[in-house]
């Protein structure tokens, strides 16, 4: 301590001041990968204009890493951190003045987290739910059944398909906009994998326009194999999927053209939309196609109420799979979601009686921002 | 084979994932970071994918002079010039003043903000057939929609000084609190559908393909 003190001395070139100096705190950046120290500070009564953010490591004098507003009252620094290395810091204004500068910081050191507490929230939830979908996958092997309301969109996919089949016409399905990253592309593509089942035993067109090479490869893959799945890998053809464009309007323009030519009997529209949705939906209603639309978009749901016979909304979207493929498992995963939705229900309810009575521990505690 | 292997690879990147949001160690988030950088590699290469779709399809058509077989044309013309200047261009093909952003400027802007500006006359057309009372859910939408439309305009607050108040409460309750609720359910949603992907459960994605 007494060689650092001497070499804050030498470098900036102080005396031992008496003028009453800030506390300034430093430690490590909590929930990171390291490599990061956070600095904070009361300022004093009349901040100056900048504050020098000076910086010294075991044996080495102190040397300048940041300048930064003198209106604020923390900073993190993450210049050229090295994880284990104690560093200690102090503020030294600009213009420079001796009643001003901060006290020097006890030693800080970075280190890289395991774990991020600020998720905790998240983690617990996330762990009582798996806890919750490997126990009803658990019940259903065991060969437990649940009754779960009937989704009318749902049912109506395979009569769409069916309908599509009497009318000698072909089923047009759109997995939205996003590209395969998107959680709602993944769960259209699973979707698509039951549709593809169905077309493939109606011996019903399927054609898959999509808005992406990657969603086309997946979607590609998904069709061959639903095809392939019943047995009819002959009534597949290559054109069933088709890449488009990965621009937005473009993509509509295209898709319209293609029910305007050929009038599918079926609109499928289960993905992730946005200003397409009614641009889609309105061409799909004027053609007098039935229309099936899914997204968790939740801006774009009014648009497919409006213009569309039958809509799945969020929740009902994602279950989609589980239901057309009544696998038990997969039902035992929604019986899982279920179970959740209530806890939460309670745990929302008993945070507003909480907060009504002033406790906000329980409010605090789920907040995630 | 074929289905096996999607499904572990499918697994594993799903738990890595899952465990990287939670761990910002370096030694978990440099893998975390690694997988991100293998997807960009992997789209790449399936634009050669969708491009090779993209035109076999169509020179296809083109050759058996299908219906509306001239359009091909003028589609497979038009990506191979723009791909062409793009390509001539090198990497400062998105500079002002080079050929692809005058191309991009000219003709697929133009084109894509005439598309747009359709959605003014569907959502005319939607909002017809959306406010014909027949039900009463469809007469709480209508007078939802009469307040708010009122309430957002300068002439509301002329007819009546609650209108825009009303206009905001219904925003602010209702439709929040519906709007909150889709989203708890749809977040569920995702949630169980990456563990039914994690756990191996989802397969619908990973068929035999064609074998």
């Amino acid at each position: 301590m007494k060689s650092a003190a001497w070499v804050l001395v030498l470098t900036l070139g102080l005396l031992p001041s008496l003028a009453p100096a800030f506390p300034l705190v430093a430690k490590d950046t909590p929930n990171d990968g390291g490599a990061r120290i956070s600095l904070s500070w009361t300022p004093p009564p009349k901040p100056p204009a900048e504050w020098i953010v000076y910086r010294a490591e075991p044996g080495k004098p102190f040397a300048p890493v940041d300048t930064v507003s003198g209106e604020l009252t923390a900073f993190t620094d993450d210049h050229a951190v090295r994880n284990g290395t104690p560093y200690q810091y102090r503020l030294i204004p600009l213009p420079d003045d001796a009643a001003l500068r901060s006290d020097v910081s006890s030693a800080a050191t970075a280190q890289a987290s395991w774990f991020d507490t600020g998720k905790l929230n998240v983690f617990i939830v996330t762990a009582i739910f798996l806890a919750l979908v490997l126990y009803y996958i658990r019940q259903a092997e065991r060969g437990k059944a649940w009754n779960f309301r009937p989704i009318a969109g749902l049912t109506a996919i395979e009569e769409a398909i069916g309908r599509s089949t009497e009318m000698g016409k072909g089923v047009l399905y759109i997995p939205g906009v996003q590209d395969i990253d998107d959680i709602q592309t993944i769960a259209s593509m699973i979707i698509l994998g039951n549709v593809a089942r169905m077309t493939a035993k109606y011996d019903t067109p399927l054609n898959v326009p999509t808005p992406s090479p990657a969603v086309y490869t997946v979607a590609d893959e998904v069709v061959k194999g639903g095809y392939s799945d019943v047995g009819r890998v002959d009534a597949y053809r290559s054109d069933m999927v088709r890449y488009i464009t990965t621009e937005q309007f473009a993509y509509v323009a295209a898709v319209n053209g293609i029910m305007l030519r050929e009038r599918p009997a079926a609109n499928l529209l289960l993905g992730a939309f946005f200003a397409e949705s009614l641009l889609l939906a309105e061409t799909g209603h004027e053609i007098g196609a039935i229309q099936i639309a899914g997204t968790a978009n939740v801006h774009q749901l009014p648009f497919f109420v409006v213009a569309c016979d039958y809509t799945l909304i969020g929740e009902e979207y994602y279950a989609a799979s589980a239901y057309l493929s009544k696998d038990a498992r997969l039902l035992g995963s929604l019986k899982a979601s279920d179970t959740i939705k209530i806890f939460l229900v309670i745990t929302i309810a008993l945070g507003c009686l909480l907060l009504t009575i002033g406790q906000r521990g329980l409010a605090e505690f789920f907040a995630t921002q | 084979m074929k289905r096996e292997v999607p499904l572990i690879i499918s697994m594993a990147a799903g738990i890595f994932v899952l465990i990287g949001f939670f761990v910002p160690h370096p030694l978990v988030r440099t893998g975390y970071d690694k997988i991100q950088q293998w997807v960009i590699v992997v789209v790449a290469f399936t634009y050669v994918l969708g491009m090779a779709n993209l035109m076999k399809l169509n020179l296809d058509q083109i050759q058996r002079r299908a219906k509306d077989w001239p359009y091909k044309i003028a589609l497979v013309v038009a990506c191979l010039a723009t791909m062409a200047v793009g390509f001539q261009n090198g990497s400062h093909y998105l500079d002002d003043g080079t050929g692809f952003t005058w191309i991009y400027n000219t003709f697929y802007s133009a084109m894509s903000s005439t598309m747009f500006s359709l959605l003014a006359f569907f959502i005319a057309s939607a909002a017809f057939r959306a406010f014909r009372v027949r039900t009463v859910e469809a007469l709480l939408l209508a007078i939802a929609a009469f307040i708010l439309m009122l309430g957002r305009v300068p002439i509301g607050s002329l007819i009546h000084p609650v209108l825009p108040q009303a206009a905001d409460w219904l925003m602010e309750v209702p439709q929040n609190a519906a709007k909150r609720g889709i989203l708890m359910g749809a977040a569920l949603g995702v949630m169980a559908t990456g563990f039914r992907i994690i756990l191996g459960i989802e397969r619908t994605y990973g068929s035999e393909g064609g074998s």
